[in-house]
């Protein structure tokens, strides 16, 4: 993996970061370029200006021979303490036409009346290039492999030429003004990389952190789950970003939807084939079924039974009679034409439902508004009340709570039952409507699978949910010429 | 750099002008007031002649001695001694403090008022100074060629006495020098040394003594090879004009300052033991040495 494969996360803080330094370094490296420049330019400037204002002074002074005075005014200005000021002349000497010193600022290492030559070599080169180009304004010597910068002005008043102001500058004390300047320019450049590099972090982080989860949600997109993004759920600005992160959710809301139809329409699809083949069996055994039941009663009413035959009739017939009851409960007809239903049926199935409740001491809450005469079948919306009913007598604790409430409007029956107690576990809740389900203890577990096959065959809905110690099952049952 | 010398410079300027301004109002405050109403100011000219450097003190000085005389008091201060003398020879000074030298020169024009006793006596000499790392050099013989500093062309020991002492040897003093310049000031002289524009000077031993004093670190970069004959002491003078009760009365002024505290003090700090009355006679040599020169 390379330097460019690696996580927006690494790369955008470290490219930030490079360029921050890299920045850092062009800025200073100039800036240093510039200072230098400046420096020797100010050097200069204030050299030939201090040159020209002492050359003036010390006109009359040169004029009346009067060295102590000429003295004077070479020395005035290394009376200051600022001896590292790097502007600050290492010395300040006049020289006569014969090129000797007349006076210097520090008379113990150029004496009077001593010859520039023998002084030195810097100084006999000075004394050099005075002789041959005469001066007729400040000009400055800048010799290679010269420890010194060497600025001279003429100090003449109307054509009168009478000697030669030099001011010598260290370029040690140059050069380490000059580094000074440099460590100092580094040290705040480090200071401000310091500041900006953590902040460019920060930034970069902050930049990384929706692409890299976004690009987590998009990889468990691709894999058919789609997640929810923690990062997308904060950011409210309607940037690119903010965008990407609405397809994002829009996506991942529409691949959702989808997988849960699809999974709600396999479920429905094997309850029907379930439902099918549930009642198919029925029929097949119900027939045979009652031709057995028939024979059993012939055998009994033709009597003169031995004991034993008697017992044994009698155990097949309840046998026989369990099949019949289970295959019974199997059996859901919900084409036979039937009486209608009535507002008294309403009534029935509480006068039914009562015994058990009060039994388990359980408060019910009943609310039926329906008209005289629906066009719903009687029977199937009893038997579907009834199986709801009593699947919450079971799922309530003692004392509990069961709310039934009927709304019957022009298009459709809407039966809500809810009841308190533990809510239905997931496991249970998938196979809910499947046959031989026992969510709790003591039922068949048909119940719900024949309420669910008479709702599927009336068209119409059943959806069990619930919430905070509830579970509700609303039945929705379109009326007839209606869709759901 | 230049700014802060100019700077010093023009604050010397305003102290000056302050102390004129106040010298000002006293004078006005005087007529106002009381002590010395109306009379006119006794004008002192004061010279290179002694190391001034504290101007609070001179100013103590001049109020101690206005004290004294019940009277205004006037600082003359020149900075050279030609100019002195000419103030005096204008009659534009009472009294001054002035070199053994313009003493003997002006000797028509004042009077001998008061000597200061240096180290308890009314003398002193000429110091012939060299740097001090120059140990080639033993005597006035070896600057033969050099650069020499001279104090004051009216001063004796930085000028009259060095140039006396080379024409004993035998030699032209206009030609012995390689160069030479005026300090106008022994003190300047004796920096011109320490510096090492100048080779070796001729200072007053009093100025050299006080100077390694206040400034040990100057005169520490000097060193004396010879030491002249002891000449009087500069001394006070007074004008011929001046009153005989004015001349009496400053005069008294200067020989009581050793007998009391504040002029104790005062004498201290200008590093003389006291004033005495003093001889002509005192300055015999240094007219001897004029003579030499053809100048009396």
């Amino acid at each position: 993996m390379g330097v460019f494969d690696l996580s927006l996360r690494h790369k955008i803080p470290l490219w930030g970061s490079l360029l921050i330094v890299a920045s850092a370094l062009a800025i200073s490296t100039a800036l240093l370029f510039r200072a230098y420049d400046d420096l020797k330019q100010d050097l200069f400037i204030s050299s030939e200006s201090l040159g020209q204002t002492l050359a003036k002074t010390l006109f009359p002074a040169l004029l009346h021979d009067d060295l102590w005075r000429a003295f004077e005014i070479v020395h005035a200005p290394f009376h200051s303490e600022l001896k590292n000021n790097p502007l600050e002349a290492e010395s300040i000497f006049v020289v006569n036409d014969a090129m000797q010193i007349l006076v210097a600022s520090d008379p113990g290492e150029l004496p009077t009346l001593s010859d520039m030559a023998s002084i030195g070599p810097e100084y006999r080169r000075l004394a050099t290039e005075l002789r041959l180009a005469p001066l007729t304004m400040t000009r400055a010597y800048d010799f290679p492999e010269a420890r010194h910068y060497y600025i001279a002005t003429p100090i003449a008043e109307a054509g009168r030429q009478i000697g030669i102001l030099v001011i010598s500058h260290d370029q040690a004390a140059f050069w380490q003004r000059f580094l000074d300047m440099t460590v100092r320019s580094m040290l705040i450049g480090l200071l401000v990389v310091a500041v900006i590099l953590p902040i460019n972090w920060y930034w970069g982080r902050r930049m990384a952190e929706p692409l890299v989860d976004l690009a987590r949600g998009m990889d468990a997109m691709m894999q058919g789950k789609p997640v929810p993004l923690p990062t997308a759920e904060n950011y409210s600005y309607r940037d690119e970003l903010g965008q990407l992160f609405a397809a994002y959710r829009k996506a991942a809301a529409a691949l959702n939807e989808k997988t849960l139809l699809e999974q709600e329409m396999v479920r429905t699809e094997r309850l029907a084939a379930v439902g099918r083949l549930a009642s198919g069996i029925a029929h097949e055994v119900n027939n045979p079924l009652g031709g057995m039941l028939m024979a059993l009663d012939t055998l009994k009413q033709r009597g003169q039974l031995d004991t034993a035959t008697t017992k044994t009739a009698a155990l097949l017939e309840r046998g026989l009679q369990q099949i019949a009851e289970t295959v019974g409960a199997l059996l859901v007809e919900a084409r036979v034409p039937a009486r209608r239903l009535t507002k008294q049926d309403c009534v029935d199935v509480h006068t039914l439902i009562e015994p058990q409740i009060r039994k388990k001491r359980i408060k019910l809450d009943w609310h039926c508004d329906m008209p005289e005469v629906s066009s719903l079948s009687a029977g199937l919306v009893r038997q579907i009340l009834i199986n709801l009913l009593l699947n919450a007598v079971q799922a309530t604790n003692a004392d509990g709570h069961i709310m039934m409430e009927a709304i019957h409007t022009e298009k459709a029956l809407r039966l809500t039952v809810t009841n308190t107690g533990e809510p239905l576990p997931e496991a249970v809740r998938k196979h809910l409507f499947e046959p031989f389900v026992a969510g709790r203890e003591g039922g068949h577990g048909l119940g719900l699978w024949v309420t669910y096959q008479i709702v599927t065959q009336l068209n119409g809905q059943i959806i069990a949910g619930g919430q905070d110690g509830e579970t509700r099952f609303v039945v929705t049952l379109p009326l007839q010429g209606s869709t759901l | 750099m230049l700014s802060k010398t100019i700077s010093v410079r023009f604050d010397v300027r305003r102290r000056q002008i302050l102390g004129w301004l106040s010298a000002l109002a006293m004078f006005h405050g005087g007529y106002a007031s009381t002590a010395w109403g109306g009379v006119k100011p006794l004008r002192v000219g004061l010279t290179p002649a002694f190391v001034h450097d504290e101007y609070g003190m001179l100013e103590e000085w001049r109020r101690y001695l206005e004290a004294k005389l019940k009277r205004q008091v006037e600082f003359v201060m020149r900075d050279s001694y030609r100019e002195t003398m000419d103030l005096l020879r204008l009659d534009k000074l009472d009294f001054a403090w002035i070199c053994d030298y313009p003493f003997v020169y002006l000797k028509d024009e004042v009077r001998l008022l008061a000597v200061p006793l240096n180290q308890g006596r009314p003398f002193y000499r000429s110091y012939l100074i060299v740097r001090a790392n120059d140990r080639a050099r033993r005597d006035m013989r070896d600057l033969k060629g050099a650069v020499f500093a001279y104090a004051d062309p009216y001063s004796n020991t930085g000028y009259l006495s060095p140039r006396y002492q080379v024409r004993q040897l035998g030699e032209d003093p206009a030609r012995f020098f390689r160069k030479t310049f005026f300090t106008w000031s022994h003190r300047k002289a004796i920096e011109a040394v320490a510096t090492g524009l100048a080779q070796g000077a001729a200072v007053d031993s009093y100025v050299w003594d006080t100077l390694s004093r206040l400034r040990p670190d100057i005169t520490a970069k000097t060193r004396i090879i010879t030491k002249s004959v002891e000449y009087g002491f500069p001394p006070f003078v007074a004008h011929h004009a001046v009153a005989e009760e004015d001349y009496r009365a400053m005069q008294a002024a200067l020989l009581g300052m050793r007998d009391e505290l504040i002029g104790k003090r005062l004498l201290d700090f200008l590093n003389i033991d006291g004033f005495v009355v003093g001889d002509k006679h005192m300055y015999d040599d240094v007219a001897k040495m004029m003579h030499a020169f053809g100048e009396y």
